[in-house]
């Protein structure tokens, strides 16, 4: 059974000016033990995906059809009570900025044994000792000392890792990471992804991790979904999907990245920019921007079409021409 | 920690020597105190010696370091109006005045904050805007229109507490309190109120923009995710957040409220401070005048001082800054 199983989610913002889709159809699942990357350019519904599975939208946002369902269990019907005994036990979470995800004024290991005695039932001696180990699994050095350290007292990096104990906390079976290497420095940001490799193996937790990096989905997921103005429009084995792109905004993505080593005069760009989400196109959203666009695209949306071992959302897939 | 400490000391020193010399000043301007004292019939032999004898004659720097060598020892010489000694005449007045302030500043704390979470996490909602209204009439009606309400209503027409005076005083040494009997506690009611209301405003007002502000960042969201219900977020997250103004704001409105609790004074015929203040101008008393310039600093410079210190209780990170 899959952990996350999200079904034609659409979340919607209500504004003066009329109802804005952030999020329209997206479906995606991932398994126990798997790390789905979900990458795009800033807006294209990435981070809202995670938010609207967490029920964490800002207000006026809100799920407006679709399903989320976490181990079996429909969850985006939930209340937000029911939902804060969700969070942090069943889904954690790791944000972008490690350095303004703590709270200033409290010890690491008092926000540790706050999350762990939320959701677990410990005495506050067995929560300091799992406070403890925590710190020690997630790589920081003298964890019984650090345990009484403020955030300050921290590098980035180990905020990071700090962030990333918190998370884990309750053992929870998915963890949505939001940009969780952003903020580092590039030497730093290798050791984060391969400490969340080890500990998502370890303990067969579920990851969707959220980025536009594509070199960290690369190192780090095993499936990757692509988005583009808050449409999923690629899903696939992160292999197949560097290797053979099927959509055409997937290969400009691929183009862009530069290979060690090849002799690349001019590195491709796509043209143009990604719609806002008062002006989204008609039919396929990435149209105008198409170098292979053709009449229908301009017309009518494509669903995700399977092409081998993946899907795409391109009516070149159907039929061979759009 | 020390070393902080003793740099804000040091501060204060400096503050309280300049304050030292305005007060010093006063006397300078002010005209010749040897014609002040001597009568009509003084031949000017005498007054020379009189000049003589009270260092009048003596160069300024001397002067002035005799004037704060005797304020240090809380002597401000004799009172023009009654020959007292000044540091007597302020000592009788001076625990009036401090319980009135202390019981207004607890009456703000008690219902301000409250009231600013309250408008703070109920935004948008009827009560909250309805409170944000009221706040405003708080803020703009003078303190001594209140205490004039406030007499009308509850002393003339429904005759629930006394219009003027202390009530009785149980003394303690030379401080003497109206909180011990039945008649002091009912005489400082209708003061009090008058004096917080003003500041239950401005705390309330203060802590709600600084909760909103607060709710807004990251480690709140983060709080959020990690699955802590929202009233420990609201009271123990953000609201330890917000302190720091509030404290800054309250210990600098001590001293305020001492200096502005003539107003108050007058209106109640409270016997304190202001009272006597007003009347040592009324006679150009310089001595009280000086003598309360010196003394309401020295209780700012206190207060600003123990602001600096708690600072760095409830932020560790100011602790090891210098």
């Amino acid at each position: 059974m899959n952990v996350l199983e999200v079904r034609d989610l659409r979340v919607e913002f209500p504004t003066h000016r009329g109802v804005l889709t952030a999020l329209d159809n997206v479906s995606l699942s991932i398994r126990p033990g798997e790390i789905l990357g979900v990458v795009g350019e800033s807006g294209a519904g990435k981070s809202m995906t995670g938010l609207a599975v967490q029920g964490l939208l800002e207000p006026p946002g809100r799920i407006a059809s679709g399903s989320v369902t976490l181990n079996g269990r429909r969850i985006d019907t939930l209340s937000d009570r029911e939902m804060t005994r969700i969070r942090g036990r069943e889904i954690g979470a790791i944000f972008q900025d490690p350095l303004t995800s703590l709270n200033p004024l409290f010890t690491v290991g008092a926000q540790l044994v706050e999350t762990i005695r939320q959701h677990l039932p410990m005495s506050a001696s067995a929560a300091r000792a799992r406070a403890v180990e925590l710190l020690a699994e997630v790589g920081i050095p003298a964890p019984s000392e650090r345990v009484d350290h403020y955030p300050h007292q921290f590098s980035g990096g180990m905020r990071q890792r700090v962030v990333i104990a918190l998370a884990l906390a309750a053992r929870p079976s998915l963890i949505i990471a939001d940009e969780p290497t952003t903020a580092l420095d590039v030497s730093i940001q290798a050791q984060i992804t391969a400490l969340l490799r080890r500990l998502c193996a370890e303990h067969g937790s579920a990851v969707m991790l959220v980025t536009h990096d594509m070199g960290v989905i690369a190192e780090t997921a095993d499936r990757v979904a692509v988005m583009y103005a808050g449409r999923l429009i690629e899903i696939g084995e992160v292999a197949q999907v560097t290797r053979d792109p099927q959509h055409p905004y997937t290969q400009g993505l691929m183009g862009s990245i530069p290979a060690l080593g090849a002799r690349v005069p001019r590195l491709e760009q796509i043209d143009g920019s990604m719609p806002r989400l008062n002006a989204i196109p008609p039919g396929c959203a990435f149209n105008p921007r198409c170098p292979q666009a053709g009449p229908r695209c301009r017309r009518e949306r494509p669903e995700l079409f399977t092409a081998g071992a993946e899907k795409a959302a391109c009516w070149l897939l159907e039929g061979g021409t759009a | 920690m020390l070393v902080f400490i003793l740099k804000r000391l040091v501060n204060a020193v400096f503050v309280m020597m300049a304050v030292a010399f305005l007060a010093f000043a006063i006397f300078q301007v002010a005209g010749d105190p040897v014609e002040m004292l001597a009568n009509e019939q003084m031949s000017q032999v005498d007054r020379d010696a009189l000049r003589d004898r009270m260092g009048l004659n003596d160069p300024m720097p001397v002067q002035f370091m005799r004037f704060v060598g005797n304020a240090m020892q809380g002597d401000f010489g004799m009172s023009y109006r009654n020959n007292q000694d000044v540091i007597g005449l302020i000592a009788e007045r001076f625990p009036a005045t401090m319980e009135l302030v202390l019981v207004a500043t607890l009456i703000s704390l008690v219902v301000g904050i409250p009231l600013g979470i309250l408008t703070a996490i109920g935004r948008g909602r009827w009560y909250a805007e309805g409170l944000q209204f009221l706040s405003i009439i708080g803020v703009s009606l003078p303190s001594f229109v209140v205490g004039i309400m406030l007499i009308l209503v509850f002393s003339v027409i429904l005759g629930w507490s006394p219009s003027f005076g202390r009530g009785e005083v149980v003394d303690f040494g030379w401080w003497s309190t109206g909180l011990l009997t039945p008649s002091g506690r009912a005489a400082l009611v209708l003061p009090a109120i008058s004096l917080s209301l003003y500041q239950i405003t401005l705390i309330m007002r203060l802590v709600r923009a600084e909760m909103l502000e607060v709710l807004r960042t990251d480690f709140i969201k983060f709080a959020r995710a990690r699955g802590i219900p929202r009233h420990r977020i609201w009271f123990r997250h953000a609201l330890r957040n917000c302190l720091m103004p509030v404290v800054t704001m309250t210990a600098m409105n001590v001293g305020a409220l001492i200096a502005f609790a003539l107003i108050t004074e007058t209106v109640f015929q409270w016997p304190g401070m202001g009272m006597l203040f007003i009347q040592a101008v009324t006679f150009l008393d310089f001595p009280v005048m000086a003598a309360y310039l010196v003394i309401i600093s020295f209780i700012f410079v206190v207060l600003n001082t123990m602001v600096d210190i708690s600072y760095a209780i409830i932020d560790p990170r100011l602790r090891s800054a210098r």
